[in-house]
Order: structure tokens, then sequence, then C-alpha cells
């Protein structure tokens, strides 16, 4: 294996996990006020359809970004509507959301493109272009770093980059405003949040908008970005492996990145070779397509390292009764 | 009064049509969809060349999850619909079981064997026509290296990859030919984004010609192939169009052609095992004015000269799932 394999395969792995990464940091704002989500994959399908639907008509990837981000957001009030308002089971409410995306796409893209529920393929400025950082065409010459520089760092669509800032925007979010501390609060103890005085409510509705701007790019990313429009259930399981690197990260944003960029690498790794030789042994390639649901499987009983979900999660906030 | 009227004249119309509605022909489209560009859609094709030739009508369900299948079976058949098509492989077991409680329906299964009194299954040379894009596949590649990509893990797909490999190295014994699958679930045939990634990395290690055998992933590896500007090969209906001088060819299955003659055959068609191969045109390449520029003519001479000797048998091409495994992979 060459340096240039290596970097073509953390190349792939950054495109692979930039969805996740950006569904598992929705996940987290959502599962730390409280609220769990298993509806990350319905929110993404349906952001990944009406994004790919809008930038087919207008030919405009960002008006399509801006349609995918409403319908995520859309979905996620309705999960905020069932689970907050209403005290609904939230895994239930979750499942529905799922089940919701994943047949609205279908039957609305049907009705406006007549295509068996996919959009037409995107051209021209309905996908995002990747972009090349300044000077990479000049560095690529340069030996190791330059060749970072220009295949790994640079090349890619910028939802890409946002996701990357993401990561340390959600750490600042998180543990440094007041904002923050309060959305963790509301996830732990959201009676005390309550005595003093700060809206239980108002605070998870805002944690379940956040998750649904987030599930919106990422949903965009796959259909308007890596693919060239929509096609039925193309999350394909996208949804479950950030909530698997969730729980694999602990609920905290700096473990969501390595999570993700891990699950990338497997992926990466296992579309590159179909069968891997390690010590004599041959690893055929499901087994690195199972190795994520594997590894959260040891880790959420506590073999190694205790995973504890917020502990207020799950449960409707009830005020009085 | 008009609102009876017309539910009145509903029900007279029902009556009327009822007669004519039982002997309709029915179809069952896989969980693909029916403008799944590919395999569905090119059953719903031969059926709908049926309806507009003979004018008659037929039903039709797009199956949404794996449970429907023994009832959407079931359904047609008690309803009187003859023959009844299935489009996929995967409705063998449903059909196993239903087949025998309905002896005077007639049963038509495509990409698979069911043996039953009243069914007619029809399967396709699939590796004769993908030794066929082999060939030129073989014969565009500048690197030769080339690709294949198939959806999910299954022996019908290794029978593509098996016969697309026997006509690389026939033609360039010194070829390399990449493979992958994208995944063991239902899901891999649905997945783009992840049929781009393993085209991205066929094309680092040297492809310059891809074959997606994977149904709606195949719309992803088609248009990765586009954008890096490499050259594909699509499956099952003619995709040539998709891409226009960035497809070399589409691997032909004729699964119009099997649904056309058994809704001609009607409800007295033929039971029993049913070829289709390059013979009788069940296979073939897609030759048409989007991929003229690629192809010359000496590979058309030499896609000819293949499928002569196919016919004449003169070329064997190994059939994976006679014994499940490949010679020369």
């Amino acid at each position: 294996m060459d340096f240039l394999t290596i970097i073509q395969i953390l190349d792939s792995t950054v495109r692979l996990a930039t969805p996740l990464l950006l569904a598992c940091l929705a996940g987290l704002f959502s599962e730390r006020s409280g609220v769990f989500d298993i509806g990350l994959e319905g929110k993404m399908l349906a952001a990944a359809f009406l994004s790919a639907a809008v930038a087919a008509v207008t030919g405009n990837a960002w008006l399509g970004l801006c349609a995918g981000i409403f319908a995520s957001v859309l979905m996620a009030l309705l999960h905020g509507l069932a689970s907050i308002t209403f005290r609904g089971d939230q895994l239930i409410s979750g499942v529905a959301i799922n089940f919701l995306a994943a047949g609205l796409t279908v039957v609305i893209g049907q009705s406006w493109f007549a295509l068996g529920g996919r959009t037409p393929s995107l051209i021209g400025g309905g996908r995002f272009p990747d972009i090349t950082l300044p000077f990479a065409d000049a560095l690529a010459e340069v030996p190791v770093i330059g060749q970072i520089y220009s295949e790994l760092i640079s090349g890619h669509s910028i939802l890409v980059y946002v996701a990357m800032a993401a990561v340390p925007l959600t750490w600042w979010v998180l543990y440094r405003t007041r904002f923050g501390l309060r959305l963790r609060a509301v996830g732990e103890n959201p009676g005390a949040v309550d005595t003093a005085g700060i809206s239980v409510v108002r605070l998870r509705y805002t944690a379940v908008i956040i998750c649904g701007v987030l599930c919106g790019i990422a949903g965009s990313y796959l259909s308007t970005g890596l693919a060239a429009g929509f096609v039925k259930d193309m999350t394909a399981g996208r949804g479950f492996i950030a909530l698997a690197a969730l729980i694999f990260a602990k609920w905290r944003p700096w473990q969501a990145l390595g999570a993700c960029l891990l699950f990338g690498l497997l992926e990466a790794i296992g579309n590159r070779y179909q069968n891997i030789d390690i010590l004599g042994a041959t690893l055929p390639v499901q087994f690195m397509q199972a190795l994520p649901y594997m590894l959260t499987v040891v880790i959420l009983p506590g073999f190694v390292g205790k995973a504890i979900p917020p502990r207020a999660g799950g449960e409707a906030y009830v005020k009085e009764r | 009064m008009t609102l009876m009227r017309t539910f009145l004249g509903a029900a007279a119309s029902l009556a009327l049509t009822a007669g004519a509605a039982l002997a309709d022909p029915a179809i069952i489209f896989d969980l693909g969809g029916k403008f799944d560009k590919s395999f569905n859609e090119a059953a719903f094709n031969g059926a709908t060349k049926w309806a507009e030739e003979t004018g008659g009508s037929f039903r039709e369900i797009e199956l949404q999850s794996e449970a429907q299948r023994e009832q959407a079976l079931r359904r047609f058949a008690e309803n009187g619909n003859n023959p009844i098509v299935m489009a996929g492989f995967a409705f063998a077991s449903a059909l196993e079981a239903v087949a025998p409680d309905f002896p005077d329906t007639k049963f038509v299964i495509i990409d698979m064997v069911v043996d039953q009194p009243n069914v007619r299954s029809v399967v396709f040379n699939e590796h004769e026509g993908s030794y066929l894009v082999g060939v030129m596949a073989a014969k565009a590649s500048k690197t030769g290296t080339v690709g294949f990509i198939g959806g999910m893990d299954i022996p019908l797909i290794s029978k593509f990859a098996c016969g697309y490999v026997q006509g690389v190295k026939a033609t360039n014994p010194d070829a390399t030919v990449i493979q992958n699958m994208t995944g063991t679930t239902p899901a891999a045939w649905n997945d783009p984004v992840k049929g781009g990634e393993l085209t991205k990395a066929q094309i680092s290690q040297g492809a310059d010609v891809v074959y997606a055998a994977a149904g709606g992933t195949g719309l992803g590896v088609l248009q990765t192939a586009a954008d890096e500007g490499i050259l594909s090969i699509g499956v099952d209906s003619n995709q040539n169009y998709l891409h226009p001088g960035k497809v070399l060819t589409s691997m032909l299955k004729r699964v119009d052609v099997a649904v056309y003659n058994a809704f001609k055959d009607g409800e007295d068609l033929e039971t029993g095992f049913s070829v289709l191969g390059l013979a009788n045109d069940g296979v073939g390449v897609a030759m048409d004015e989007h991929n003229a520029s690629l192809v010359d003519d000496e590979m058309k001479a030499a896609v000819e000269a293949a499928k002569a000797g196919i016919i004449s048998g003169e070329i064997k091409v190994h059939d994976y799932m006679s014994d499940e495994s490949c010679p020369v992979m």
C-alpha cells in the first residue's frame, strides 16, 4: 500500500463521514436536551428528497439546501410536537418519522416528476461543486504535505467544510455558552432547570430545531453533493450508523468526529478492498460493513468504557400532575 | 339525484366490466419500483406495449415491503387475473406457496425457476450479454483495467460478473478486472452514494470502464463515471441516454419481451422453463445515437464475432449459477 492509496482512502473517508457527522451532531443536540431521536434517518431522507427536487427545478443547489433544511425542520417539529408538547413516546415518534419520510418522498416525488419517486438527475448549478482551496494545484507537487493538502484537504464540497466547522462550534455552544449549559442541564434534570425559571419546553424545541437544521444539511449533502439526484431510500441506514456513532462517542462532539471518521474509514476500506488479509486470516467485506454496529454493541453495555446517556433522555417533562 | 345517478352508473359500468376484468393479466413489480429506469421499468414497458397493441388492460402493483409478496399474489389470483407475472427472483418462495392453491391460474416468474405445473420460469442468459459488454470494455479500455460493481451480493449478480470477466479476458488476457459488491441487504440496490464511492475507488486503482449491475445504485456509478471522465456500462434497460457520450453501452435484458410474450400468450401460455438468450434476442448490447461516437467498427466487429460464436456454440460462456463458481475469478 503506497502513500497515494492511503490518501485516496482517507479522502473517501472524509466524504463518507460527512453525512454521518452532521447527523451525529444533530442527534447530539436533540439527545443532550433529553429528546431521543431515532428519526435522524427520516429527516435526512426528507431533506435529501426536497433539496434534490428544488435543485432540479431551480438549478440552484443553495435553494435546494434551504428546501432540504426546511423539510428536515418540519419533520423535527413534528417529532417535537409529538414528544415534547403531547408527551408521546419519543422512540415511537422517531419510528413514525422514518416511515413517514420513506413513504412521503416516494409519493410526492412520483406525483411531481413521474419518475418512480426519483428526481431528475441534477446538472450544472444543481449540485454543490468540489471546491479547490487556494494553492492546491501549486502545492500538489510537494511530497507528502502538498499531496495531503491538495488531495485530502482540498477538493471537497463546501458542505464538508461546514460539517467540519460544526464540530468545534458544537463544542463551544455546548460547553462555553449559557444556552449550552442549560441544554445539558435539561437533558439531565429538567426539574432543576424549570425551578430556575427557564422554560424546558422552549429549550427542547430549540434543540430539536437545531437537530433538524443539521439533518437537513446532511440530507442535502447526500443528494446534491455526493449523488446527483434523489433515489428512494437513498440514506441507506446512515441515520442509524450516525446514532451508533453518537453512542460510541458518548454524546460528546469531538468524540463524535472521531467516531464518524472511524466508521467512514471502515466503509472506505471496505469499498477499496473486498477482502483484507491480516496475519494470514481473510476478513470478508461483510465484516467491515458490520463492524460499526459490533463496536457499538461492545461499547453500549460497558465492556469498554461505559456509555451513559443523558439521564432525562426519553422522558417527557411533566411540570405538575 | 345526480349523485345517485352517478353511483348507479358507476355500479352498472362496474358490472359490465367485471366479466372482462376477470381474465385480465396482472403484473407485480419488485421493490425497486416501476420506474427504476432498469429492471422493473423494462417489465412495465413490455406490459404497456401489449396493452397498446391489443387495447387490453392489465392490473399492476408495486411492492412496498417484503411482507406483501404473498399477499399481492393471492389478491390477484383470487381476483381471477390470469396470467400473473412477477418481475423478480425474490418472488420464488411466495410463489411456491401460492401456485398450488390456484391450479387454474398461470404464473410467470422472471429471473428464477419455480418447479410447479402452472408456472412458467423465464431466465435470461445474462452471462452471454455480460460477455459481450466485457468484450467491448476490454476494447475500450486504455489502461487495461476495468471494473465491475454489483448490487446485492447474490449468485445472480455473480453470474453477470463472471460473464463479464470472461469477455474481458477473452479479448485481453492481461486485463485486470476489479470487482465490488455494494452490500448484502436489499438496501444495496438503492445506494447511489456508495455506488459513486466504489466507482471512485476503482478509478483510483486504474479502472477506466466500469460495468454496473446494481439497480438504483448503478445510477450513482454512471454519474460518477461521467463526472470523472471514464466510461460506464449500464444494465437491464438501455441506459445510454443517461449520460450521452459517457456510457459505452448497456447490457440489455429484454424483460419487456418476457412480459410481452407472457401477456400475449394469455391464459393458455405454455408453462415450464423458458430461456431468453443471445440466440432469441433475450439479451444483447445497446447501440444507439448516444454511444455511436464511442463504438468504432473494430469494436462492433469483435462484438458481432463473439455473438455469432456464442450462438453457434463455438464460444462457451460459463454460467456461474450452474455450479456457483467462476473459472476465471
